[in-house]
């Protein structure tokens, strides 16, 4: 065992130099997650990372990111620092996810390099990623930086990297297949399927001289009722109960198909990737729960396909190029049947081409500066009255320079974003003449970044990636735009948004050791060499950030549409995000990795500065559903083949306003999720380990979670009642 | 951590130093899962906040219910009371006189009365009318009719009108509202009479109903019309065609109606006209825009709340309009200037005894509002912190 280990760093140094660069800097980005280590898997993998960020990312991923309990990217991002997810409850629930209370809006989410844009409303819904066929999460606050990357990638406060399962095959072994079905609370059923096939050359063993090619097809169906049981209650001040109520979550039902297909490749200077995804979708609305309504009947239908392709190569020593396109189709269509409110039954369609080319150029080996190119475009169209088709021309150039200083780092990007817009307002009734050809102004906004980091003790074996400690920092703004929902929705919509600013300012650093993983890590472990002690990572980043021009919806006039957009929010938010993870092999080859995280957060309201009342005024006060203490704790353990989980979330005390007083408060939330599972080999390997050869050798695993073992009854957003306790069990087959 | 202190590595295989970590990690679980299970707070009953205001007054009036709308889907309609009697104002006050109702009061509060010994409270989002004693405010009973909107009262009934009638089979999915006859003994709805798109206030006179409807789920198609139904028949009679997107009609003491259009946000601007009851003819248009109103005596207090979509700005305007002259008095009652705090004027009473004028502010309808008070003269004599969006005044007499 101990051999196997070793023999694959040397595999990889035979890849040549340009291969041993990526991969030794992929082991330690990769540290934070993937602690039972998978150092044979991530041999075969052909990464995209060829050079060294300024400031790594959190990320989750391999089989930590299975076995989290998660059903969803947006579970899984629970466990990350400096995030707080919005969760409307349920398999079907919209789930969102906020980076440093910055705005939902403010978070770029991509897939496989490429941003999932929605320009109707800029939110993301996370709850529909399944962790199927993804291997790897990553946060990155302020951004990626990584110097050759598209424009788009230097444009948002926060980024989350969603990255699909790259395919590798073990031993020559011409396909993977993989045969998944879960089924437990709310009527889950949930099989997929994932097939990977290598189509040319993807040979370890005789170096990667040749094109590589392989497929790849994933495909998953989800079917829930979306049905359980929830319970409200009050007490008196005596603690009596005054009432209490259980009932029946309903509407929350859920039928999803995602079909996903591509084909991959790699020579020794180029990578590319063709992907098409395709989710369709219908699902009730569950609604908030109110007195004398206990059920809503909302329905939404969903069809987002795109296609995205990209390449990189690196043309010569000193030249990269890396090349995205992107066609994005969606259909969405919300009814609202229920009588007892406004019938609705409106479709919305949207595109987007996308189009990037990025260049890096090496001017000295420790100096590079890359020039980046997107172009997009956006159309909306609905069948809302008076709906004036909006369309989107985006450009985005973004310069950008990474220097090296022996042990400092400095990444520095300009961003220069022009928009153009169009919005047909002819021929509409209820519009004055110099309305008619108001649409949102021409934008040129500039985002500026620089990042920073220092990494003392790194002397000599500057070679060596493993450098213990890190000092890091960045100051970044940026901005988003309005959605078209914001500029253009009917009757609420306003043309004359500015976009909303962001501005970071951060500072941290990041400490990770990590003993007994090759003997040349070794060299580095300060403790030397430790059985039982494997590895400890601990960082903590403290900020301050400011949202200027918030666009916030606020009431005007006194027609049954009240609200219209204005640019009138201001937030300052200092914050603290800390994380510490350590791995230990405890006797009997228990492998044991802890993690935890706890993230503060003061974000304040400054909007409106006439709301001071000493009380329930809003100046200065928190600002809705973000908590000023939260924190997550993961424990991950195996033994043999059974692996045993335990996690555990904490939401503080928070207001859903920025009125602070006692009818807002929203009580701390916590649940802690258990899991077991168990992995059978359907045929031994000689060495009889199977989680070091988990393609070769047909495998089955079966695993039962438990979630929220307590049963808490809690809301994230008022009025949405959480599940209770729930369970799932998973059977999965690896072929 | 911990191996920091230690100087030598602990070797893999010993038993006891094995099952010391392990004791420990399982240790630690369990206390924390103890922890952090056993100690979460339960929700209180909200307990009444009051505050002294002002100094104690004894008329014929024990004070006023004042129902905050609470924003859509926060089920936060609040009633808070203000006694004279103690110059306490008394903030939430449902949850505690009637602490065993789950949910408390509802979503979205939209018409308040009183009628006998009853308080209405009109909950639209929740789809009822809570029925209370007027002295204590507990709960009587509810009758559920779905999108009610606002309520009046005439011989032994009340009639409340609701968007939510049945729906045209073609695509426009147009639905038809109706006002419903409630039976007050029973708190049950003995008979419906459809009338136009979305109606929203209606006031009794003379044997009649007048029903304002307002189209407003129609955009851009608004209704135009004053439904008005003959009591005696409880059957639409007639339309009246006054402008578009109609909200509120009061009828003053000459026999007119006063009426209200919100306009349509664009072009057409809000206005207030008045309707003679003996023609059912428009008498005439007065060009102030009108959200909400109120009338004493002869005496009709407005405030407007307009969104100019050029300036991008809501307009605001209080009004006193002479019902019997019909002309405009004032377009700011306010005489003291502390209308400039005033962001989002939205509720108004007068007292009939004394003429304090109650205006309230919905402030940016998320957060708490406030009521102000001010004098016959329109100098403010107090405020007080008040729910989400106070709307609905009724004022309680002995």
């Amino acid at each position: 065992m101990k051999n196997k280990q070793n023999i694959f760093p040397f595999k990889q140094f035979a890849l040549g130099f340009f291969l041993t660069k990526i991969l030794c800097f992929q082991a330690f980005a990769g540290y934070s997650s993937d602690t039972i280590r998978t150092h044979e898997i991530e041999g075969v993998t052909i990464v995209a990372q060829q050079h060294r960020e300024v400031i790594p990312a959190q990320r989750l991923s391999g089989e930590k990111l299975e076995r989290l309990n998660s059903h969803s990217v947006a579970d899984a991002i629970r466990f990350l620092s400096g995030v707080q997810i919005k969760d409307f409850g349920g398999i079907g629930g919209l789930k969102t996810v906020n980076v440093r209370s910055m705005g939902s809006q403010h978070v770029g989410v991509f897939y496989n390099g490429i941003r999932i844009g929605n320009a109707q409303n800029g939110v993301v819904d996370l709850g529909r990623f399944s962790l199927d066929n993804i291997e790897e999460i990553s946060l990155y606050n302020g951004q990626r930086s990584r110097i050759l990357q598209p424009a788009k990638d230097f444009g948002t406060a926060g980024t989350i990297y969603l990255r699909t399962r790259r395919p590798r095959f073990e031993n020559n072994k011409p396909y993977n297949i993989r045969m998944l079905f879960r089924t437990g609370s709310f009527d889950l059923i949930n099989p997929s399927f994932l097939w990977e096939h290598r189509i040319r050359g993807w040979d370890t063993e005789q170096g990667n001289n040749t094109h590589n090619i392989a497929s790849s097809v994933s495909a998953e169906y989800v079917q829930s009722s979306g049905r359980y049981r929830f319970r409200y209650r009050r007490v008196l001040p005596d603690g009596t109960v005054a009432w209490d109520t259980t009932a029946i979550r309903q509407n929350g039902d859920i039928q999803a198909l995602r079909l996903e297909g591509g084909l991959t490749g790699f020579t020794e200077r180029t990578q590319w990737q063709v992907h098409n995804y395709l989710y369709s979708s219908e699902r009730g609305i569950p609604g908030a729960i109110v007195n004398n309504v206990w059920k809503n009947s909302q329905r939404q239908w969903d069809r987002n396909f795109f296609t995205q392709a990209s390449l990189t190569t690196v043309v010569n020593d000193r030249y990269e190029l890396l090349i995205n396109a992107k066609y994005a189709h969606d259909f969405l269509r919300y009814q609202n049947p229920d009588t007892t409110l406004m019938l609705i039954d409106n479709r919305f369609t949207q595109q987007e081409i996308y189009l990037s080319f990025a260049n890096r150029f090496s001017i000295l080996p420790n100096w590079d500066i890359s020039l980046a190119t997107d172009f997009q475009w956006n159309v909306l169209d609905a069948n809302l009255q008076n709906f004036v088709r909006p369309t989107r021309y985006t450009t985005l150039v973004a310069l950008a320079t990474a220097v090296e200083f022996g042990n400092v780092r400095i990444q520095a990007s300009l961003l220069g974003t022009f928009i153009n817009e169009q919005a047909d307002w002819r021929g509409l009734p209820n519009i004055l003449p110099e309305q008619q050809t108001r649409s949102a102004e021409n934008r040129q906004e500039l985002s500026p970044a620089i990042f920073v980091s220092y990494q003392p003790f790194a002397g000599a074996r500057h070679v060596s990636p493993i450098r213990p400690l890190q000092f890091r920092a960045f100051y970044k703004r940026s901005f988003r735009m309005p959605t078209f929902n914001d500029l253009y929705y009917t009757q609420i919509g306003n043309v004359s948004l500015r976009p909303e600013f962001t501005t970071q300012f951060n500072l941290g650093f990041q400490y990770a050791i990590d003993m007994g993983r090759t003997t040349m890590d070794a060299e580095y472990a300060p403790f030397g060499h430790s059985r039982i002690f494997q590895g400890l990572q601990i960082s903590a980043d403290v900020y301050y950030n400011e949202v200027t021009d918030k666009i916030v919806a606020i009431p005007r006039g006194s027609g049954q549409f009240r609200w219209m957009m204005m640019n009138i929010g201001r937030v300052e938010i200092r914050g603290l995000d800390t994380r510490v993870e350590t791995n230990w092999l405890l006797p009997h080859d228990i492998r044991l990795q802890a993690a935890a995280n706890y993230t503060f957060q003061r974000a304040q309201d400054f909007s409106d500065p006439t709301d001071t009342d000493p009380r329930a005024g809003t100046w200065g006060r928190q600002i809705a559903y973000i908590p000023w203490h939260s924190g997550s704790l993961s424990l991950l353990a195996s033994f043999r083949s059974w692996t045993f989980n335990y996690s555990f979330v904490y939401v503080g005390e928070r207001y859903h306003n920025s009125s602070n007083i006692r009818e807002n408060h929203e009580r701390p939330w916590y649940t802690s999720d258990i899991s077991i599972g168990k992995t059978f080999q359907l045929r031994r390997t000689r060495s009889g380990r199977m989680q070091y050869a988990p393609m070769s050798v047909p495998t089955f695993r079966v695993s039962a979670e438990i979630n929220n073992v307590f049963n808490q009854q809690y809301d994230i957003v008022l009025n949405y009642p959480m599940p209770g306790t729930n369970f799932r069990i998973i059977l999965r087959l690896d072929i | 951590m911990r191996i920091k202190d230690q100087p030598t590595p602990v070797p893999t295989g010993h038993p006891r130093q094995r099952g010391i970590i392990l004791k420990i990690c399982l240790m630690l679980m369990v206390v924390s899962c103890l922890f952090l299970t056993s100690c979460r707070e339960e929700r209180e009953v909200f307990e009444p906040e009051t505050e002294r205001i002002t100094y104690p007054v004894f008329n014929a009036i024990r004070g006023f219910y004042l129902l905050n709308e609470g924003n859509m889907g926060s089920n936060k309609a609040t009633l808070d009371f203000f006694c004279y009697e103690t110059g306490i104002f008394h903030r939430n006050i449902f949850a505690s006189a009637n602490p065993d109702i789950p949910m408390e009061l509802g979503d979205v509060g939209n018409d308040l009365q009183i009628y006998g010994s009853r308080l209405y409270a009109v909950i639209n989002a929740s789809n009822k009318i809570e029925v209370m004693d007027a002295q204590t405010a507990r709960r009587i009973g509810q009758i559920n009719i779905p999108n009610v909107r606002y309520i009046r009262f005439h011989g032994g009934y009340a009639f409340a009108t609701s968007y939510a009638g049945p729906v045209s089979p073609d695509p426009t999915l147009a639905q038809i509202g109706f006002v419903a006859k409630i039976d007050t003994a029973t708190l049950e709805v003995v008979a419906r009479v459809y009338v136009g798109f979305q109606p929203d206030e209606l006031e009794i006179l003379n044997g009649k109903i007048y029903v304002a409807n307002s189209g407003g789920y129609m955009f851009p198609n608004y209704e135009n019309t004053l439904s008005v139904i003959c009591l005696e028949r409880f059957a639409e009679i007639e339309r009246i065609e006054v402008a578009i997107n109609l909200h509120r009609v009061r009828a003053d003491r000459h026999g007119n109606l006063w009426v209200t259009s919100r306009g349509d946000n664009f072009n057409v601007p809000s206005r207030l006209f008045w309707v003679c009851t003996q023609t059912h003819e428009v008498g005439g248009e007065l060009d102030i825009a009108v959200s909400n109103l109120w009338l004493a005596g002869d005496s009709l207090f407005v405030i407007g709340t307009e969104f100019n979509r050029l300036t991008m700005e809501t307009e605001i305007s209080f009004g006193i309009i002479d019902v019997n002259k019909k002309e405009i008095v004032s377009r700011n009652f306010i005489t003291d200037g502390t209308e400039q705090q005033i962001r989002m004027p939205y509720g108004i009473a007068v007292n009939p005894i004394t003429g304090n004028i109650y205006v309230t502010d919905a402030r940016n309808h998320v957060t708490p509002g406030t009521l102000f008070s001010f004098d016959r003269y329109g100098r403010l004599r107090w405020q007080v912190r008040t729910g989400d969006i106070p709307a609905h005044f009724v004022f309680l007499t002995r």
